[in-house]
């Protein structure tokens, strides 16, 4: 039974895993601004051709 | 049909305003003002055009015209270092603020400044607190460079030393505690699901104690890093000798850790990690919600950010940019056409037109006589002027009016406070009440038992979510509506208010809008032609409200003109002597009347045929606002103009709302604490400098924002003027969501009576407190979020 015990301290370990990277995304200023990513992706590189 | 079509406006290209007339046309793109067709050119020859296909008319009107050196400033080295963010030999790193920013074009437009300017490196945009961060390299360009390049695509950066200076608070140090106690929590709650429901006491024994000693290590980082908000908050009250809420708060999870250390320790049994890990999680939540606001938006600009940064102060050896701070007192200084004078003083050069509508509420501009006061705040039109300081910037009629004492006597989250005392008593004596009970019949473990768990279960915590939820539930739907507010206690201010001031200029009516009627001798073609050709060359507005409600398909070249400020214009045109202005200047010796200053007479060639009288346009639906508003409430209005619109407004009242003319800042700042002085809770909406002693004094102050950039004093709340018309139903709204909270407080109540007739008992198990706990959270949440939204169903939503 007390495998019980190591397999909840290894995915708790995972879970940390997890936790981790959303405080690095959330310190990253990934949450920050939510409208010019998106929008930003759309944009072609090349300016549109002069008419 | 068709005559329908043919009266469609023709739009301009880059703003989306109605076109005036069709002069202003490149590649069948029309324009309604030559500053647009500009940033069109400009961008067009930079092969930017991408900036309109992105969306239709992104840009935003470009009426005034730029002064060639009017960023001359930044190139003096002490006034550029205190805005930039950081420079070394090759680059310089600069955050500007854009409020103009609007759009996925502006974004686009904003992060392609290295095609406008070489030089330039990086240009990133920061959309929610529009800002733009510049690197550039010192070598190619300068900051002026920069600046006036942003200014000239229509994007001019909003620069002062109090952006400069402040920080803003990231998101993320709200996010991260939320993450890690709802981590904890969740595992927490997990780890002692076996132990809840083992009732064979096999898995109890076999696992249940290692399991217990993982949640004391998942709750250490709860209590000694997520929960330190709360007991900062505690300590600092008490330091300063007074309860606040977060004391309880502190209380409650100090408690409810040390209870479960010694559960865990020497009674060698469950513990409560999971209720407390539970607790900071949602009241951090509430608090999180609660705070979302508008991170763009400013609440407590003081007089400094309506200032210009530096002004050219006149030295022996020429002109020479000053920190508007650095002024002193007889400095000669130089003010141009739309630049705002920066300090009281003297006019000692040239004709001054000053426009006062943003500090007294006067909606025409006054002419200044050489030697006269100019206060601060007003806005120059016209020629290029001088003046002599009189007063430091810091020490002008107007600043005295913003430091004049805020209104703190708000009662700033009494109800809840009260609500929270009372309950706290209660608590405290049914505490001591068990355990004197137990202890007379001598159950000591009991005692402690009822003694430490009363108070866990009977934190009020309930009442403090239900208090956050609900109003940062209100506030979000506010906000879908158009009105902004600085913070949660102006929800509890709104539901009480029982009298509404509003300004007139710029808060019941539209800005710079006029109605016109002509009176007198219909005029022919011809005659329109020569009044609209000469209108076109003042900058007075009522000459610019002419020449849109004539409207002319073709202009007359004016062969010679004179603008006399404060009076009129007169001029040659196709050999006739125009005349336009006030009664004075057209027909000299008659005495004019001021009261009716918004009447423009006509005299061409020795004959008056007519007068132009112009009114305010109120805002649409004004009328139907003002009998609800009547309905509920009184009403007064206030206005810094003269009495020329009494009998409208009356008319529109029907007589049910005191109206006062000629009223200055500090009479509209009296006449609010008169009111208070009776009783009254007051509700200010204004717009302008002028209102902001008022709006500051005023129980809940409300600003008018006109589009989304313009610059709102100091106030508790902020609302787009498209929901102005509004402002009934968002009022009766919040006192309807004050029935939200009481409701759910009761609810909260409830759940703490089921917890103290466990915890009396001595009987509070884990279990009970872990089923308890987020049970009455969950069902507080759906019930204030979903009563809010049916109160706030018929509100209609704002496009922000």
């Amino acid at each position: 039974m007390s495998i019980i015990v190591i397999t909840a301290i290894a995915s708790l370990l995972i879970a940390g895993i997890f936790l981790a990277a959303l405080i690095w995304s959330i310190k990253d200023g990934q949450y920050d601004d939510d409208f010019a990513p998106p929008n930003r992706i759309l944009f072609d590189d090349k300016t549109t051709k002069h008419k | 049909m068709v005559n329908e079509t043919s009266h469609i406006k023709t739009r301009c290209y880059h703003c989306g305003d109605e076109c005036a007339d069709s002069k202003l046309l490149i590649d069948d793109k029309r324009f309604c003002c030559s500053g647009c067709k500009l940033v069109y050119e400009l961008l067009n020859e930079n092969d930017l055009c991408t900036y309109y296909n992105l969306n239709e008319h992104p840009g935003r009107q470009q009426l005034n015209q730029k002064r060639k050196d009017k960023f001359a400033y930044l190139d003096k080295e002490e006034i550029a270092a205190q805005l930039i963010n950081f420079a070394d030999d090759q680059q310089v790193h600069i955050t500007f603020s854009v409020p103009q920013m609007h759009c996925s074009s502006c974004l686009w437009l904003l992060e392609n400044l290295e095609k406008l300017q070489p030089g330039i490196l990086v240009s990133r945009v920061h959309f929610v607190n529009k800002e733009v961060f510049v690197v550039f390299d010192k070598k190619q360009t300068t900051l002026r460079e920069v600046v006036e390049t942003m200014a000239a695509v229509g994007y001019e950066p909003y620069l002062s030393m109090n952006t400069a200076k402040k920080e803003r608070k990231s998101t993320h140090s709200r996010l991260v505690p939320i993450a890690i106690s709802g981590f904890c929590f969740a595992n927490i709650m997990m780890l002692s699901l076996p132990e809840y429901f083992s009732f064979t006491g096999y898995l109890h024994e076999k696992i249940g104690t290692a399991f217990r000693y993982i949640g004391l290590l998942l709750a250490l980082p709860v209590f000694f890093y997520c929960a330190r908000e709360f007991f900062s908050n505690a300590l600092s009250s008490i330091k300063n000798k007074y309860l606040n809420i977060d004391s309880s708060i502190a209380l409650a999870i100090l408690l409810t850790f040390l209870r479960s250390l010694y559960n865990l320790f020497i009674l060698d049994g469950n513990t409560y990690f999971d209720s407390m890990s539970g607790i900071v999680f949602f009241m951090l939540i509430g608090r999180w919600a609660q705070d979302r606001t508008q991170q763009s938006l400013i609440f407590d600009r003081d007089y400094k950010s309506f200032f210009p940064l530096a002004v050219n102060v006149k030295r022996n050896n020429g002109a020479e940019p000053v920190l508007i701070g650095n002024l002193r007192e007889k400095d000669i200084i130089e003010v141009f056409d739309q630049d705002i004078i920066p300090a009281d003083a003297v006019l000692a050069k040239g004709k001054a037109l000053i426009d006062y509508s943003f500090v007294t509420g006067e909606s025409l501009p006054k002419p200044i006589e050489p030697g006269s006061l100019i206060y601060a705040g007003g806005r120059q039109i016209g020629e290029r002027i001088e003046l002599m300081v009189l007063k430091k910037s810091d020490q002008g009629y107007l600043t005295n009016l913003w430091n004049k004492e805020e209104n703190t006597a708000s009662d700033n989250r009494k109800f809840l406070h009260r609500a929270s005392n009372y309950f706290t008593i209660i608590v405290f004596a049914l505490t001591l009440g068990s355990a004197l009970f137990w202890l007379s019949k001598g159950q000591y473990n009991t005692m402690w038992n009822a003694l430490t768990t009363t108070l866990i279960i009977a934190c009020p915590c309930a009442l403090l979510l239900a208090d956050t939820f609900t109003n940062g539930n209100i506030m979000r739907i506010l906000s879908r509506s158009g009105l902004f507010l600085k913070n949660s206690a102006v929800i509890n201010d709104m539901a009480k208010v029982n009298h509404i001031v509003l300004d007139k200029t710029g808060t019941i009516t539209l800005n710079k809008n006029f109605e016109i009627s002509y009176r007198g001798k219909t005029l022919t073609d011809h005659e329109k032609m020569l009044i609209s050709s000469l209108s076109r060359h003042s900058t007075h507005p009522l000459s610019k409200a002419i020449y849109h409600y004539l409207k002319p398909d073709t202009a007359i070249t004016v062969d010679s003109f004179n603008n006399v400020p404060g009076k009129g214009i007169e001029g040659w045109i196709d050999d006739r002597h125009v005349k336009i202005g006030n009664r004075d200047f057209v027909q000299a010796g008659s005495v004019g009347d001021p009261a009716h200053s918004s009447k423009v007479f006509v005299w061409i060639d020795g004959r008056v045929p007519g007068v132009f009288e112009l009114k305010n346009t109120y805002r649409n639906g004004l009328k139907d606002m003002l009998s609800d508003i009547r309905k509920r409430f009184s009403l007064s209005i206030l206005s810094g103009d003269n009495h020329a619109e009494q009998l409208r407004l009356t008319k529109m009242t029907e007589g049910q709302a005191e109206i006062l003319f000629d009223q200055s800042p500090e009479d509209k700042y009296n006449y609010i604490s008169h009111l208070q002085a009776k009783g009254n809770i007051v509700l200010m909406a204004g717009d302008g400098l002028n209102d902001a002693g008022a709006l500051r004094k005023s129980d809940v102050g409300i600003a008018v924002m006109e589009g989304n950039n313009s610059f709102t004093p100091a106030s508790d709340g902020i609302i787009s003027a498209h929901a102005f018309t509004r402002m009934y139903s968002l009022l009766k709204f919040t006192s309807r969501a004050r029935r939200v909270l009481i409701f759910s407080f009761t609810i909260s109540i409830i759940y703490n009576i089921i917890g103290l007739y466990f915890a009396l008992q001595g009987l509070l198990a884990p279990v009970i407190a872990a089923i308890l706990m987020p049970a009455s959270t969950i069902s507080i949440i759906l019930i204030t979020f979903g009563m809010t939204e049916w109160y706030g169903r018929k509100l209609i939503r704002v496009k922000t």
